[in-house]
């Protein structure tokens, strides 16, 4: 009986994770599309709804209603396979991520590291979309996101140790706990190159811009899922954004104190400790995302050089200084 | 029994992959079997309660060692199969090679012993984290071993850097 009792909690669990998290994705693109408006000194959308709220909707049944396409010389096998790769591991990537004091699907001690497999793992929903479509503008953004995720993932892996040596944990909610216990209350301040580090790999990761050279438009239509259509196309979108999600889930944990804020705040304004603790962690995922739109309306797209003379020649060993450096202070400090 | 239908399971699936993975005559196709079978050796470590061993074999390799294969395979573009004269064309050759190996193998089993426990436990794994524990014993007794490892994959770079670099002209 308490095995089935534990089954439906987590049931239940997966449940409120997948429906809030679809909730998001739908108006992240909206207030994207919002944001990025504004910001060109133009409204977005306002036709679907009160100022366009309804958009979402309405661009989710266009999706599902087109017809599927599939080229007549892709791989067929793959070519289905990719989208579903690319969804699964944006989604399993949720599954160790604490929303809030205890809140967690699967409260397991390598979180952080399991981060670093499923982000490892989405590479070839892309490459392989890249590669079964049979087209070179899919073939080409392939190759440019392998090579552009393999790049920043060892600076992303880096820029995490400095947190893991701090908290002297790999399990997400003990590094919050040790943000919460430490003076400064946010790793971001002790931790500030990594933090950059993580910041800028977490854009590369995610192929937004200036890192969206995999989806160029104006050189490779809409690169590795030039060929997709409808639902599938849908796919690629979803994983997209739920994996920008996760990324700033992950900062705000690791950098930003995840679901608390820090000490010297609540002893200076006591009442904000009674605000409750998904309200902190939201705030934090939605300045995150702000700072995501924000990054693409200002940047160009950097060229492909320079992307890479980026992770290698500063990202990497700005990460390495930074481990070293607390490796240091943790040691003599 | 669950342990052992759980071994039974990753067990099959790994041979099944590995033939699957040596047999496809698309390459591609090969690596993806590849990366499925990666996973199931990470699932096999989990069954053993190394999860950072689980993680570090699917980050490493599913995660960088395939993908880099996968760049290979893409950047040459072998969609046919390498047809060249084989070393050895005798079935029977190939089958006594298989043979001999099992044997060896069979062999060396007879004189495999189990390892002295010593302090690690299930239950003092558990209370540590499997991390720390492995972090302590690798830096701590096993420090040696580590640096010379770190020394022979040091020199390959090295010389991939050399072969790779371009001689500017004088």
């Amino acid at each position: 009986m308490d095995f089935v009792i534990t089954l439906a909690i987590i049931v239940i669990k997966i449940a409120v994770v997948f429906g809030a998290v679809l909730f998001h994705v739908a108006y992240a693109t909206y207030f994207e599309r919002k944001i990025i408006g504004r910001m060109q000194a133009r409204y977005g959308p306002m036709e679907v709804g009160p100022h366009g709220l309804l958009q979402p909707f309405a661009d989710m049944i266009k999706l599902f209603f087109k017809e599927d396409i599939a080229p007549a010389s892709a791989d067929r096998p793959l070519f289905y396979i990719a989208p579903a790769i690319v969804v699964i591991s944006a989604m399993t990537a949720l599954s160790v991520l604490p929303f809030f004091d205890r809140f967690v699907i699967a409260d397991i001690d390598i979180g952080l590291l399991f981060l670093l497999v499923i982000t490892s793992l989405s590479v070839y929903g892309i490459v392989i979309a890249g590669w079964a479509s049979n087209s070179k503008y899919s073939f080409l953004g392939g190759l440019r996101s392998a090579a552009q995720l393999i790049s920043y993932e060892i600076a992303m892996g880096l820029s995490l140790v400095g947190v893991m040596l701090m908290a002297g944990s790999l399990n997400l909610s003990d590094i919050v706990r040790a943000q919460h216990q430490h003076p400064l209350g946010m790793f971001a301040f002790p931790q500030f190159l990594g933090f950059f580090v993580f910041v800028v790999a977490a854009f590369a990761e995610t192929n937004r811009a200036p890192f969206d050279l995999p989806e160029a438009e104006s050189e490779l239509v809409a690169g590795y899922f030039t060929e997709y259509s409808g639902f599938r196309f849908a796919f690629f979108f979803l994983g997209e954004y739920v994996a920008m999600l996760t990324m700033s889930a992950v900062a705000a944990l690791c950098f930003l104190g995840g679901w608390t804020i820090p000490m010297f705040m609540t002893n200076a304004m006591p009442f904000l400790s009674y605000v409750p603790g998904i309200i902190w962690f939201l705030v934090k995922v939605y300045a995150f995302m702000f700072f995501y739109y924000w990054i693409r309306a200002t940047l160009p797209r950097y060229r492909y050089d320079q992307l890479m003379a980026i992770g290698w020649k500063v990202l990497m060993p700005l990460a390495f200084v930074n481990v070293l450096i607390t490796a240091f202070a943790k040691r003599w400090l | 029994m669950l342990p052992k239908l759980f071994f039974g399971y990753f067990a099959a699936m790994i041979t099944i992959l590995s033939l699957l993975v040596v047999t496809r005559k698309n390459l591609v196709h090969g690596i993806m079997w590849m990366l499925l079978l990666f996973v199931h050796i990470g699932g096999l470590y989990l069954f053993l309660n190394a999860e950072f061993v689980a993680a570090i074999q699917i980050i490493v390799y599913a995660g960088a060692i395939l993908v880099l294969f996968l760049f290979v395979v893409l950047l040459l573009n072998v969609k046919e199969e390498f047809k060249g004269r084989r070393f050895i064309s005798s079935w029977q050759g190939r089958g006594f090679a298989a043979a001999a190996l099992l044997l060896g193998i069979m062999l060396a089993l007879q004189y495999a012993v189990i390892a002295p426990q010593g302090k690690y436990s299930i239950e003092y794994i558990q209370s540590e984290t499997h991390t720390k524990v492995l972090g302590t014993v690798l830096f701590n007794e096993y420090v040696f071993p580590f640096m010379i490892l770190a020394l022979v994959l040091f020199v390959p770079m090295i010389a991939a850097v050399v072969l790779a670099v371009k001689r500017r002209k004088a």
